[in-house]
C-alpha cells in the first residue's frame, strides 16, 4: 500500500508544482490523460526512487512502459516485493 | 555575400502537378508548399528585407515556414527563435544577430520592440503585388545565414550560424519527388532536429505532418496515422512518451528516426517490437556538428569502423571526445565573446565522450557536464547560480541523474547556510528552493530532487569537484 499512496502523493504534488490540472486518479486512467507530461513523469520517477528506494525501470530485463496509472502503481508494488 | 546561383529554398519548390501535391499538415490547418512559397505573409516589399537580418519567432509554424522559404536568398540572416524559449532572451538574440526585423505573432516585451521593428505576419493566402513572394523561383541574391539557438553556460542562448548548404548537405535529393513518402516529427521545426525534417520534406517535395504546440502526443499520433505518415523522427524521450501514450500503434511507419539524445538499448528494443516493419535509425547530429552519421543495426552505440568509413564526414576521437569535420558543420557562433566553433584543422569538438568496448563505441556523457533532458540541454553552472541566490543556500552542485522517461534529469546537492534552523523542515525547504528555481529557469532546468548535504568536495583548483559522465 505504501507504493500506491506514495505514487498518488507524487502525482498530486508534481501536478501542483507544474500547474497542471490533474484528472481523477483511477487505476484505468491512461498516464498521458492524467494531465502530466513527460517531464512530470521523469520527476515523479526520480522522487519515487528517493521515497521508496526502488527504481523498477532500472533493470536489465525487458521493460514495457506502463500505460495506465494501475500499471504504473503495479510496477512499484512488484519492485518493492 | 551575394551569389548568382539559384539554390535558395524557394527555387526548390516544385510547382504542383495534378496528382499527389505535397501538403504540410498542421494541427488546425494545412497548406501546399506552393502556397507557402507564394502566399503574402508580409506587409512589406521584398526590398525591405533584402540584405537584412530577421528574427523569426511565431507560434504559427506555417508563418515560420513561409518566412523561411521566402526570406532564404533574400535576407542576409534568418534567426530561428523557438516558440518555447523564454521571451526574455529575445532582446539579447536580436541584438547579437544585429536584427533589423522581428517577425512574430506574440506580444513582444517593450524593451525589445522599442529597438527594432516587429512585424506581425498577416493572412498567408492573401494575394499581393510587390511582395516578397516575387522572389519565388528567382535566383537568390544572398547566401543567407541560418542562425539556430543552442543553450549556453550563462543561461543566454548561443547563436550558431549555418547555411542552407550545410543544413541540407546530409539530405539525399532525388530526381523526382517520392509521393509515397510522408514525413513527420515530434520536434518543433525551429530546433535542429525538426529543421532537418522540414528541409527533407521541402527539398524532396514530400508532404509533412507537424505536431501542434499544444497537441497531446496521442492526438498527434492519431492524426499522423490518419494522414499516412511513413517517416517520422523524434528524440528517445519523444518516443518513450509515444509508447506510454498508448497511441504508438496509431502510426505504421516505414522509417523511425531517433536523434538529439543518446538512444539506449531499451528504447531501441521497444521500438523494434512496436514497429517490426520499420527501418530503425538512430542518428548522431547536433546543431554545431551537423548530421554526422546514422546507425541502423538496432544496437546502442555504433561500430568503431563508422568513424573511418563515412565518405562525407571525417571523424576522430581525441581526448576522449568525438570530433567531426565536414561540410555539414556550423560555420561559427555569433556574438562579441564568441568562442571558435572549429579548431585550427576545421574539426568541431562535439563534447560527447566515447568509450570503446569490443569494437563498438558507446556514448558516456558530456565532457562539459551538460545534462540532456529530453533533448533540451542544461548547463549545471546556470542552475547552480540560481540555487545559490536563494537566501538559505550556501553552495550547490547540480548533476545528472538517468531517467527512463527523459533520458536524464537534473538533481542538486545543496549545502544550507544554517542546516538545522529553517522553518517547516527539510521537505518544505526543498519545495521552497524548487519554487525559487521555477521562477528563474525553464522547467526542464529546475532540479527534480534536492539533497541536503553537509559539505561539497572542492578540488585543488578551488572549484567544485565534478564527476561528469
Amino acid at each position: 500500500m505504501k507504493a500506491r499512496s506514495e505514487v498518488i502523493a507524487q502525482f498530486t504534488q508534481v501536478a501542483r508544482e507544474q500547474n497542471k490540472p490533474l484528472a481523477p486518479l483511477t487505476d484505468d486512467l491512461p498516464l498521458f490523460d492524467s494531465g502530466l507530461d513527460s517531464l512530470c513523469f521523469a520527476i515523479v520517477v526520480v522522487r519515487l526512487e528517493a521515497a521508496l528506494g526502488v527504481d523498477p525501470f532500472d533493470t536489465d530485463e525487458e521493460v514495457h512502459f506502463p500505460v495506465t496509472l494501475g500499471d504504473f502503481i503495479g510496477f512499484y508494488e512488484n519492485a518493492a516485493k | 555575400m551575394p551569389r548568382n546561383s539559384s539554390t535558395s529554398l524557394s527555387s526548390c519548390i516544385v510547382a504542383p502537378g495534378t496528382l499527389n501535391t505535397p501538403v504540410v499538415w498542421g494541427a488546425e490547418s494545412s497548406a501546399t508548399w506552393e502556397d507557402l512559397a507564394t502566399g503574402n505573409i508580409f506587409h512589406y516589399r521584398a526590398d525591405d528585407y533584402r540584405g537584412r537580418s530577421v528574427v523569426l519567432t511565431t507560434i504559427d509554424p506555417f508563418a515560420a515556414i513561409a518566412a523561411m522559404i521566402q526570406l532564404d536568398g533574400v535576407a542576409r540572416r534568418i534567426v530561428l527563435y523557438p516558440p518555447d524559449l523564454l521571451f526574455e532572451h529575445l532582446a539579447f538574440v536580436a541584438e547579437t544577430a544585429a536584427a533589423d526585423f522581428i517577425v512574430t505573432d506574440q506580444p513582444v516585451p517593450e524593451a525589445t520592440s522599442s529597438r527594432m521593428e516587429c512585424i506581425v505576419p498577416c493572412g498567408r493566402k492573401a494575394a499581393g503585388e510587390d511582395v516578397v513572394s516575387h522572389t519565388h523561383n528567382r535566383a537568390s541574391e544572398f547566401k543567407t545565414e541560418w542562425v539556430l539557438l543552442t543553450s549556453g553556460t550563462t543561461g543566454l542562448p548561443k547563436l550558431t550560424v549555418h547555411t542552407l548548404a550545410s543544413l541540407a548537405a546530409a539530405i539525399e535529393r532525388k530526381a523526382s519527388a517520392s509521393p509515397s513518402i510522408m514525413w513527420s516529427t515530434f520536434y518543433d521545426i525551429r530546433r535542429f532536429g525538426g529543421l532537418q525534417i522540414f528541409l527533407r520534406a521541402v527539398l524532396t517535395g514530400t508532404s509533412l505532418v507537424l505536431k501542434g504546440a499544444k497537441e497531446s502526443t496521442a492526438d498527434f499520433l492519431a492524426r499522423a496515422g490518419a494522414q499516412g505518415v511513413t517517416h517520422i523522427s523524434g528524440t528517445p524521450s519523444h518516443w518513450r512518451g509515444a509508447l506510454m501514450s498508448n497511441s504508438a500503434h496509431r502510426i505504421a511507419p516505414q522509417y523511425v528516426r531517433l536523434s538529439g539524445e543518446i538512444a539506449d538499448q531499451a528504447i531501441l528494443n521497444q521500438l523494434r517490437l512496436q514497429y517490426p516493419q520499420a527501418k530503425l535509425a538512430h542518428v548522431f547530429a547536433s546543431t554545431e556538428a551537423g548530421v554526422a552519421f546514422e546507425v541502423n543495426d538496432g544496437l546502442m552505440g555504433f561500430p568503431a569502423d563508422v568513424l573511418a568509413q563515412n565518405p562525407c564526414v571525417e571523424m576522430k576521437v581525441e581526448s576522449g571526445t568525438l570530433r567531426v569535420r565536414s561540410d555539414r558543420t556550423a560555420v561559427c557562433y555569433l556574438g562579441r565573446e564568441r568562442q571558435p566553433l572549429r579548431d585550427g584543422e576545421g574539426f568541431v569538438d562535439t563534447g560527447d565522450l566515447l568509450e570503446l568496448r569490443a569494437g563498438r563505441y558507446y556514448f558516456a556523457g558530456r565532457e562539459d557536464g551538460i545534462i540532456n533532458v529530453g533533448g533540451l540541454k542544461v548547463h549545471p553552472e546556470e542552475v547552480e547560480a540560481v540555487i545559490n541566490r536563494h537566501p538559505h543556500v550556501s553552495m550547490s552542485l547540480v548533476r545528472m541523474k538517468k531517467s527512463p522517461i527523459t533520458g536524464a534529469i537534473v538533481i542538486a546537492d545543496v549545502v544550507l547556510k544554517t542546516p538545522q534552523s529553517f522553518p517547516g523542515g527539510a521537505t518544505q525547504m526543498q519545495r521552497n528552493i524548487m519554487q525559487f528555481c521555477r521562477g528563474e529557469l525553464a522547467l526542464h532546468k529546475v532540479p527534480a530532487l534536492i539533497n541536503f548535504v553537509p559539505a561539497l568536495a572542492v578540488a585543488e583548483t578551488g572549484k567544485l569537484s565534478r564527476r561528469y559522465a
